[in-house]
């Protein structure tokens, strides 16, 4: 095996456990913490979302003054691909987005 | 003549039997608050270096579009007119179009860790590309000087990327990207073959990130980039600081912006309010001359300061003044711009 098919191979293999392991802890986690998750069920769902905004969105750029309504999911789906998001982050903009 | 013909008819047929099909499949998809929708950015772009001007009318169109629950199409173009001086004791301007497409790529949202992209897509290496270069977010009108470093020189990519956040919580967000990039000379495809990625924490308690690039370039001269990011900015403050280092084998550089939004001054709205004074500092360091890692050919220095002014309806003037020290020659660059952000869905709601 070529150095640089070792290269591609050890890419590939990192891009495939990253995201198994992380599910794995995520699994872990959600079993553990319940109770947890009963909390944060109650927070303010909007006040959440706007909180990911700032954290997420409004880093690169500025809000737009405002949008159609009908258009708020795909702008959320593309912020989810573009920043990283994860599916409870995109869920919760969307609904600071839309309350 | 005849076979040519049919052959034509068939394929003009065929297309349109496709774009037919994708209409159908993103309208019968599309739900309340999935439109697709064309954004971007459009300005006048005003550029003096060493006494000469160029002026640059620009439009940046983005199309997104969502396909069910999982896919998304989105593509962003550039086009623009640079009218600049004809040089060599000639009076008068020349100008030269330019109309390219930044990427063009489907996006597969596999599980809540991982997406798949394929296409053309923006190079991933440090943070500008991806997210600072639309014309309606930067701050300046140009690239850092270290831009060309691990972006391979076209910016783009065309092959396949997995991204996505591998870790998250309250206390840290975890993510990654990594891609492959096939050669292609393709006028609106262009790419080196390359393979690379990124990995970023973000501290979302402290709002800042940190993180690493790496990229390969795997055609004629192998070489490979190394990158890092930091950014913070604070909580309930207009203040930001983003900052770039970038490593190739013949050079390495390094760019640190802050921008401050007076909006303490009767909040984002007032009129002082509206006013966002940038710094920027770039340093260029290079031991020997490398065509390929698209960095400045000589030791240089730089510091931009900027005045851009956010005035409403989406509309934005920015005004530079840099001065670049190098050993090549010393020079001052003015710039301004206005620039319209627009967003508007492909049809109305139903």
């Amino acid at each position: 095996m070529s150095r640089m098919q070792k290269f591609i191979f050890g890419l590939i293999v990192i891009a495939v456990l990253i995201p198994a392991l992380a599910q794995t802890k995520a699994k872990t986690r959600t079993k553990k913490s319940e109770t947890a998750q009963t909390t944060s069920a109650s927070m303010d769902d909007s006040a959440r979302g706007q909180k990911v905004f700032e954290q997420n969105c409004s880093r690169c750029h500025n809000a737009p003054e405002g949008f159609p309504p009908q258009v708020s999911g795909t702008i959320v789906r593309h912020m989810r691909v573009r920043a990283s998001l994860n599916a409870a982050d995109e869920k919760a903009i969307l609904r600071f987005l839309n309350p | 003549m005849a076979t040519n013909h049919s052959v034509r008819s068939r394929i003009r047929w065929r297309t349109l039997a496709l774009q037919a099909t994708c209409a159908a499949v993103l309208l019968g998809s599309v739900e309340a608050q999935n439109a697709p929708y064309i954004s971007g950015g459009g300005g006048f772009i005003t550029s003096t270096k060493g006494g000469n001007t160029t002026y640059i009318p620009i439009i940046a169109p983005e199309f997104v579009g969502v396909l069910g629950d999982h896919v998304m199409v989105e593509s962003r173009a550039t086009i623009l007119e640079s009218y600049f001086p004809r040089g060599g004791g000639s009076p008068g301007y020349k100008h030269d179009a330019f109309l390219g497409l930044s990427y063009l790529q489907a996006n597969v949202i596999a599980n809540r860790h991982l997406s798949i992209v394929a296409g053309e897509f923006l190079t991933p290496f440090g943070t500008y590309n991806e997210r600072l270069s639309p014309i309606w977010i930067s701050n300046f009108e140009e690239a850092p000087l270290t831009f060309g470093a691990g972006t391979m020189g076209t910016a783009s990519s065309v092959g396949g990327m997995l991204r996505g956040s591998a870790f998250s919580n309250d206390e840290i967000n975890v993510d990654y990207v990594a891609y492959f990039s096939a050669a292609s000379t393709n006028e609106q495809f262009n790419a080196e073959r390359s393979s690379g990625g990124r990995v970023s924490a973000y501290f979302p308690n402290a709002r800042a990130e940190v993180g690493a690039s790496f990229a390969r370039l795997l055609q004629n001269t192998h070489e490979n980039f190394v990158g890092g990011h930091f950014w913070w900015e604070p909580a309930d403050s207009h203040f930001r600081l983003r900052s770039e280092f970038a490593h190739a084998p013949h050079a390495h550089g390094y760019w640190i912006e802050a921008d401050y939004r007076l909006a303490r001054f009767g909040g984002e709205r007032s009129l002082p309010g509206r006013l966002e004074p940038v710094f920027r500092m770039q340093q260029v360091f290079r031991n020997r001359l490398d065509a390929e890692d698209g960095m400045p050919s000589a030791d240089t220095n730089r510091i931009d300061f900027a005045l851009d002014y956010h005035l409403p309806h989406e509309v934005r003037v920015n005004t530079s003044y840099a001065r670049e020290l190098s050993s090549n020659g010393n020079r001052n660059i003015w710039q301004t711009g206005i620039v319209y952000r627009f967003l508007f869905p492909l049809w109305r709601d139903k």
